[in-house]
């Protein structure tokens, strides 16, 4: 138990040793030559318009469930109309841009893991190496630049969304009008709700990107090790979010004076 | 086609000197050296495991030496900055034990993206080099199948094509003939000998198939449990009387006639 506990704690530090130098090496490469334009599009594309339909879904959803689920309480505070305020603030400023990240951190860090990491085991980054192909640059920084260009718009497209299930309930539920559900939602949110909440996002898209280059691009062990990547990538990317939200909900709230 | 040349002594292109290399508690390579010339082609024996992909990996740099040196020209390798290292790997060509072709590619891509990186080459002249480096191993219909639509000897003369397509001035083959039948191996031997007689490319193949290295060697190492254990002509291994390995070749009765063969023919062409 002892020996086990002491392994884990040793085998996150070194991950953590590894992934900041990796990080590091993000950064020093990400502004050098080769910039590789065109595979960098196809990684945003691939990063973000195939999460579209799965993050409308999400959106959509906690729209309309948050709405729900808050509706008996406010009623008991005879506040039925703060309703679509309360599900706006909530989702612009935590739901959306944490939920999506990582929904978005299960597709594509794992999709990401187990695709470097099968090129890994099968020796092609070995031979983009030898044939001078930066693989560094090509794999690694397209990728990472990828999710952190593509989650912001994801957030900025589910906040839409979720504020669009959030208005279909309302208007089923209490018939609320369009121009009203709009109005009341204008009026009590601002661009403090708005902009820090897409803003983190860059840096969880960073997170997601960079774990899951590095859990591929440092896969071992076979067919084995590449799944082990792939699973790696979700649970290291997923945990990161979540550790930088805090900070990310700290700074927000200290340069914005949110009170 | 540049013009040939007979050279017996060759001007050292890459020169090991005394590494070594362990995984852990496994020493796999203990101080070994070797020199290669211009045009000069060694093959590499030894039983699996040995470490002979260790060796071919460590020429290029893409693991760390734990000891020793390697030089590419007389440039240190483990010292070059990465563009200095990516103006040496330029020059030569790999060929992994797998094929390890790109597979988010097609075959053709495979070739194209490294010359479209390293050359200035128009689209129509690279397409040119591309067909004719699939042909020269038989694969000109492939070029636009993707890599996971090739059987496992396809995707080794895949990768041979690929590793030739630069025209490289050094050839690290890692066993070019396992898996394939004995009629294409023979063709894959003679690709690697004219490539040797007609453009000076020197070679590295580590191979478990003696036709093979009877037919392409200028100098035959073998290594046993991380050494060295003979450094000479092909010819030499069954009087040196190590391992089974001579009376293997006896029993064989592997002789060059194949050799002489293939290279009177390429000067007749
Ligand atoms: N990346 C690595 N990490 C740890 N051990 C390794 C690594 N690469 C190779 N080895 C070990 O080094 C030894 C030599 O491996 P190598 O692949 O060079 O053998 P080989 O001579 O090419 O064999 P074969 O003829 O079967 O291809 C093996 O014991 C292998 O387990
Ligand atoms: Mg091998």
């Amino acid at each position: 138990m002892n020996v086990l506990s002491r392994s884990t704690v040793l085998n996150f530090l070194e991950k953590i040793g590894g992934l900041s130098r990796f990080s590091m090496r993000f950064f020093r490469t990400a502004f050098r030559r080769p910039f590789e334009t065109k595979e960098l599009v196809k990684q945003t594309y691939e990063v973000g318009v195939r999460s579209f339909g799965l993050v409308a879904i999400v959106a959509i959803v906690i729209g309309a469930v948050l709405t729900m689920q808050s509706r008996p309480t406010m009623m008991k505070f005879g506040a039925e109309a703060f309703i679509p305020a309360m599900v706006a603030v909530s989702v612009l400023r935590e739901l959306s841009p944490v939920l999506i990240s990582i929904i978005v951190a299960g597709r594509v860090a794992a999709g990401i893991g187990a695709e470097l990491g099968s090129m890994r085991v099968t020796e092609q980054i070995d031979a983009m190496e030898v044939a001078a192909l930066s693989p560094f640059n090509y794999l690694v920084v397209t990728r990472v630049l990828a999710c952190m260009i593509a989650l912001p718009l994801l957030t900025v497209y589910a906040d839409f969304l979720a504020l669009v299930g959030a208005f279909i309930v309302q208007n089923i539920e209490a018939g609320m009008s369009g121009r009203l559900f709009y109005n009341s939602v204008m009026s009590s949110v601002n661009f403090a709700d708005f902009a820090p909440g897409v803003v983190k996002t860059i840096f969880f898209g960073f997170i997601v990107g960079i774990v899951g280059c590095f859990e591929g691009y440092n896969s071992e062990g076979g067919t084995e090790g590449v799944g082990r990547s792939a699973t790696d990538a979700v649970v290291v990317s997923s945990l990161l979010i979540i550790i930088a939200d805090v900070l990310a909900v700290k700074l927000t709230v200290f340069f914005f004076d949110i009170a | 086609m540049p013009e040939k040349k007979e050279t017996t002594t060759h001007k050292t292109l890459i020169e090991v000197e005394h590494i070594s290399k362990s995984f852990g508690s496994n020493h796999v390579l203990n101080d070994i050296s070797l020199t290669i010339g211009e045009g000069e082609t060694l093959t590499v024996l030894g039983k699996s495991g040995v470490g002979k992909s260790v060796l071919l990996k460590l020429i290029v740099g893409l693991m760390p030496l734990d000891s020793g040196i390697v030089r590419y020209e007389g440039r240190s390798i483990a010292e070059a900055t990465e563009k200095e290292l990516n103006e040496i790997r330029k020059n030569i060509g790999f060929l992994f034990q797998g094929g390890a072709l790109f597979d988010s590619m097609s075959v053709g891509e495979n070739l194209n993206i490294i010359l479209h990186k390293h050359t200035d080459l128009p689209l129509e002249e690279r397409e040119t080099r591309i067909i004719r480096a699939l042909e020269l191993v038989g694969l000109k219909d492939k070029l636009d199948e993707m890599p996971s639509a090739l059987s496992g000897g396809q995707k080794k003369r895949a990768g041979l094509a690929r590793s030739i397509v630069l025209k490289p001035k050094l050839i690290l083959y890692d066993e070019p003939t396992t898996g394939l039948d004995p009629i294409t191996a023979g063709s894959i031997a003679e690709l690697i000998l004219s490539l040797q007689t007609e453009l000076q490319v020197a070679s590295i193949v580590v191979t478990h198939d003696l036709p093979t290295a009877f037919t392409v060697s200028d100098r035959t190492i073998v290594l046993e449990s991380g050494k060295k254990i003979y450094d000479g002509p092909v010819e030499g291994l069954a009087e040196a009387g190590h391992d089974h390995l001579g009376e293997f070749l006896k029993a064989a009765k592997l002789d060059r006639s194949r050799r002489e063969e293939i290279i009177k023919n390429a000067h007749k062409m």
